[in-house]
């Protein structure tokens, strides 16, 4: 699976099981637009950590932070190459 | 010879510039001047004076006015944070001897011989009676305790202690994520008041940029918030345009990932983290940009607070602090020399202290406090599930996060249906943050030699 697609699913399931409703992900769309919550964005980094192997908010304090959703994929990828 | 009046909060918001000092949500504003001519209580001030007041004015407008028009009018005013369950405001109620409640409207709770007086905005006009100025006792209710909060008692000479001597003139326009109905909150409302500034408050569910672009809208200066709310104002559009002279971090560990961020984000601003407790009042502030503190604050400080490290955990002994726990069989607050223990755990490396933990394992996630053992109660109800140790995971969002090993009976059903089960009952029965983000499936769980649960540190 991309890694783009892991995002993805792993955003659906947080939102699915913390009950939130999520706004089509596309690349310009802020992240605090995307209907998740900080506790939403906290459990998905440490799922993705878990399942991708990074966490680029720990390693990589320098960088700035994503602000939509194109960037936080891009954010990842950059962590992963 | 007659010992001066105390001061009330009443005399420092009419400090100033009258005309322009207001206290601000997205909902509407209260300007400071007009309590010299109107009222929030309707007729009641009179009657609440002298009286223990339990304040439960439903949102931070009334209850910044309930604060203003009661202190030094009312003998105790208990401070109530919005999470407090209905089923312990009248535990909360009898410990604090309260004999009135001040409500925002809603139905106030029936407690026994107290009167009720109904909070309202806009502000009246009505005639100020002048009333015997009393030293009222401030009772604010400890976070992070299971069960009943514990009652801390303070007054507006501790609760200003940290700022009421600082320099003069300077206009501090504050902001803050805080809710002023808990500690960290009041300390903001009260560094505008007697700042000579005004104060921009969130209102619930106001999406982040709208905040700070009202804290733009209306010229904020300093800014303060936890860590975790710092992370949430890295990631909006708003915050570039955002340029306080002043940003300040507590209430959680400050790490070096988000003091820089906030570097690059605010490069005109002084960064500064403080570290607070209900108990211990404010301890210090920390403004080289770097986490921790510098050794050279253990001691005797200048300002008559000193701080050691005994057993792991951060002591202070401070004029700011609490005076006392409220209630009966109530342990004491200090110890033979006067330390209270924060119970915030300490790693000295060098000439720098570091915060590492809660002793006994409190979790924070996101400045909100969960103690393993509530989740794992919920966790241990479910069939199947033998056993479970909840502990904290660190996370750059949240500062950490509840995660779950779990033993299974030999017999159980398959994991995921009990993973469903256990995150439902969690979901059901306990605050979203509560829940566990990741539950692992483990073979056992270490015990200490004492049939104890063994925890890290």
């Amino acid at each position: 699976m991309s890694l783009r697609l892991t995002i993805v699913s792993q955003i659906e399931r947080v939102a699915r099981e913390q009950r939130k409703t999520i706004a089509p992900l596309a690349d310009d769309l802020p992240l605090l637009d995307s209907g998740l919550d900080s506790l939403c964005f906290a459990i998905l980094v440490a799922r993705l950590e878990d399942e991708v192997g990074v966490d680029p908010f720990s390693a990589s304090p320098e960088a700035g932070f994503p602000i939509t959703f194109g960037e936080f994929v891009k954010f990842y990828e950059n962590a992963v190459a | 010879m007659p010992s001066p009046e105390p001061v009330a909060l009443i005399d420092l918001a009419r400090r100033g510039d009258k005309a322009a000092r207001d206290l601000a949500t997205a909902d509407g504003a209260l300007r400071f001047s007009d309590f010299a001519t109107a009222t929030a209580l309707g007729g009641a001030r009179e009657k609440l004076a002298g009286r223990s007041v339990l304040l439960l004015a439903g949102d931070s407008l009334k209850t910044a006015a309930a604060l203003i028009e009661l202190d030094g009018v009312a003998r105790r005013l208990v401070l109530c944070p919005p999470d407090l369950r209905d089923n312990l405001i009248g535990e909360v109620a009898a410990i604090a001897e309260a004999d009135a409640v001040v409500h925002g409207g809603e139905e106030p709770p029936g407690l026994d011989g107290a009167i009720a007086a109904h909070c309202r905005l806009p502000l009246q006009p009505a005639p100020t009676t002048p009333l015997p100025r009393l030293a009222t006792e401030w009772l604010l209710l400890t976070s992070g305790t299971t069960g009943v909060p514990k009652l801390v008692s303070h007054d507006l000479a501790t609760l200003t202690g940290a700022f009421a001597g600082g320099p003069s003139g300077e206009i501090q326009n504050w902001a803050t994520f805080y809710d002023i109905r808990r500690y960290g909150g009041l300390q903001i409302l009260l560094r505008a008041v007697a700042g000579f500034g005004s104060l921009t408050l969130t209102s619930a569910g106001e999406p982040i940029d709208d905040f700070i672009d009202r804290a733009i809208a209306r010229s904020v200066t300093h800014i303060s918030g936890t860590p975790s709310h710092w992370r949430r104002v890295l990631m909006s559009r708003a915050a570039a345009r955002f340029k306080p002279a002043y940003v300040r971090l507590s209430g959680e560990i400050a790490d070096a990932a988000i003091l820089g961020a906030l570097k690059d984000l605010f490069p005109q601003a002084r960064i500064a983290h403080a570290y607070a407790s209900t108990e211990a009042g404010v301890g210090f502030e920390v403004n080289d940009g770097e986490p921790g503190f510098p050794a050279s604050y253990l001691g005797e400080r200048d300002n008559g607070v000193a701080m050691k490290i005994e057993d792991g955990s951060l002591r202070i002994r401070s004029p700011r602090a609490a005076r006392r726990y409220i209630g009966r069989n109530m342990p004491d607050l200090r110890d033979k020399d006067g330390f209270i223990d924060t119970g915030d755990m300490i790693e000295r490396r060098g000439e720098r202290c570091y915060f590492v933990g809660r002793r006994g394992g409190v979790i924070n996630v996101g400045g909100a406090k969960v103690h393993p053992e509530e989740v794992e109660a919920v966790i241990n109800r479910q069939a199947g599930v033998r056993m479970s140790l909840v502990k904290a995971r660190r996370n750059p969002i949240a500062g950490a996060l509840v995660v779950a090993d779990v033993v299974l009976e030999s017999a159980a059903p398959r994991e995921e249906a009990i993973r469903e089960a256990i995150l439902a009952a969690c979901r059901a029965e306990l605050a979203p943050y509560k829940a566990p983000a990741i539950i692992r499936f483990v073979p056992n769980l270490a015990m200490t030699p004492a049939g104890k649960l063994a925890r890290d540190g």
